[in-house]
């Protein structure tokens, strides 16, 4: 066996793999909350619908979202070995357990595996329905000079090439755009109750994952120090286990409640 | 006091055990967790009943020996303290004490409260120890070492491998353990020589001794009669991934 194999398989090894794709996913949450943030824009989808484009066509960016889901897949399914491996570590348990840690840290896969039906119904929700159905389109006509955006919906079965068609009238000063509206399917999507409940508690098992998970990863990575171990846990807490879920939660809420 | 005892009996490794109750009188409130388990031994030989088998040697709390998983936890409900160290006035009268023994596959049960530790042995036969010269020994302030390193070193020599932290643990791991014989040694001038093929041998016959591999839960810390921390296994982990890049060997 190579060295590095041999590393990487070892029980702190295969932890290092779970640590380091662990947080690559917290900053991918990170940006991909910020990008969503476009959403509460009250401007009938016209930067988010871009924004969207954007992250699906340009190259850089596509790459790093299939590394992405490259990571997902790996991070859980490696969880989910050594978690099966682990518990092969005590055949027979104990008629008695008073339990000294924290519920979360004892069920990083059941939290992880609730996160994996949520990724595959997310998914398939807006990723899926985004890249392959004949989805509704929005027209844009911005007024170069002033900024001001009208919005007119394209009828039912308009269809184009491209998912985004620019192009600009040099007389009237305008700038009219075509697109996908993926805002409008955002939007419809969370009209029904049952999803908004789903979307919320899955931030729930987010915040769980992370209050144990944010911490736990730069402890594999043997970075514990008096001075920066306060900090790094008071960003896990504060941070990913409170404000990002929130931040989430508050995209189907505000859609159900306030659209 | 009288106790109400449910206590994991088993022949040897070979047969499957079961939970038997025994019922002891006249406990008193002073006797050590394990005077009371004599108290009931002797009652048993008395008897012409087996009695229990179970592990101690010290009985003040330094050699390791005791190993008793007491109402869920090991060692029984006090912080920091062993089960020879546990006093029946932690308990009331007429309380059910249900006692188990470690569980581990790297910890097979030989007779009912007894298990095998000798792999905690083998770790450290593949790494836990210092090469010395021979001859006198050398003056002691020949080594100057800082006061926070050497604190920090004898706080993890005060691990005495009972192996409370694997049976704590949900994922039956000897991190804490490792982590303490890995840092009482990279933390000393002493230790250096073998720096890097101490953890990765360690941390290889941990590995193939059958142990889990540590998911942070705390468990091992919260329950340590010596109160051996956390940040071992952090150091553990920089010192065998440190290691693993650095050394020589391809
Ligand atoms: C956005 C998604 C996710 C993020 C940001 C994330 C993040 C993390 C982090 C930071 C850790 C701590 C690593 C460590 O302790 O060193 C972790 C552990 C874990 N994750 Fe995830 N995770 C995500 C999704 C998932 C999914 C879908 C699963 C599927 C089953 C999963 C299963 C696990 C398991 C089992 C552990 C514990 C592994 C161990 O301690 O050995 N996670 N995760
Ligand atoms: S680390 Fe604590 S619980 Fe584990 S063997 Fe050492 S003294 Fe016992
Ligand atoms: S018998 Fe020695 S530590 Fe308990």
């Amino acid at each position: 066996m190579s060295w590095l194999t041999k590393t990487l398989t070892s029980s702190i090894g295969k932890k290092l793999l779970m640590a380091l794709t662990g947080l690559f996913l917290c900053t991918f949450l990170v940006v991909h909350l910020i990008g969503n943030l476009q959403l509460f824009k009250n401007d009938g989808g016209y930067a988010f619908n871009n924004y969207a484009v954007f992250m699906t066509t340009f190259p850089v960016i596509k790459i790093v979202s299939y590394v992405n889901y490259a990571l997902i897949l790996f991070h859980a399914f490696w969880g989910l070995y050594i978690t099966y491996k682990n518990r092969q570590a005590r055949p027979i348990g104990y008629a008695v357990v008073k339990n000294s840690s924290s519920v979360f840290s004892r069920n990083m896969a059941i939290l992880g595996t609730i996160l994996l039906v949520y990724l595959v119904v997310h998914m398939s929700d807006f990723w899926y329905r985004y890249h392959n159905e004949a989805l509704p389109y929005v027209q844009y006509t911005e007024q170069i000079s002033t900024g001001n955006v009208e919005t007119t919906l394209m009828e039912t079965g308009y269809t184009q090439e491209a998912k985004k068609v620019e192009s600009f009238n040099e007389e009237a000063g305008t700038k009219t755009i075509i697109v996908k509206d993926l805002y409008s399917v955002v939007s419809f999507s969370f009209q029904n109750i049952l999803l908004v409940l789903f979307y919320v508690l899955s931030m729930f098992a987010v915040a769980f994952h992370l209050f144990h998970g944010f911490q736990s990863a730069f402890q594999t990575l043997g970075w514990s120090h008096p001075k920066y171990t306060p900090l790094i846990k008071g960003i896990g807490i504060w941070i990913f286990a409170v404000l990002i879920p929130v931040g989430y939660a508050a995209m189907p809420l505000y859609f159900y409640f306030l659209k | 006091m009288t106790i109400n005892l449910k206590v994991w009996k088993q022949k040897n490794a070979k047969t499957s055990g079961n939970l038997e109750t025994y019922k002891v009188d006249h406990v008193s409130p002073d006797m050590s967790f394990l005077e009371m388990f004599d108290v009931l031994n002797e009652k048993l030989v008395q008897d012409n009943k087996e009695p229990i088998a179970f592990d101690h040697d010290c009985r003040e709390g330094i050699c390791g020996m005791c190993s008793m998983y007491i109402n869920g936890q090991p060692h029984g409900p006090l912080e920091g303290v062993t089960t020879c160290q546990l006093h029946m006035r932690s308990f009331s009268d007429g309380d059910t004490i249900v006692v188990e023994p470690w569980r581990s596959a790297a910890f097979p049960v030989i007779k009912d409260l007894v298990v095998d530790r000798t792999a905690f042995d083998r770790i450290i036969a593949s790494g836990g120890f210092v090469s010395v010269n021979t001859g006198n020994a050398q003056d002691a302030n020949n080594l100057p070492i800082g006061k926070d390193k050497a604190d920090m070193a004898f706080a993890a020599a005060a691990c005495i491998g009972c192996g409370a932290c694997v049976a704590a643990c949900k994922n039956a791991s000897a991190m804490l353990f490792v982590s303490a014989k890995v840092s009482q040694l990279a933390l000393l001038p002493q230790g250096q020589p073998e720096r890097e093929s101490r953890a990765l041998n360690m941390v290889a016959q941990m590995d193939a001794e059958g142990f889990g591999a540590c998911t942070n839960t705390g468990a091992c810390a919260a329950e340590c009669p010596k109160e051996i921390s956390l940040d071992n296994i952090a150091r553990l982990n920089r010192e065998f991934l440190g290691a693993s890049i650095s050394n020589q060997e391809v």
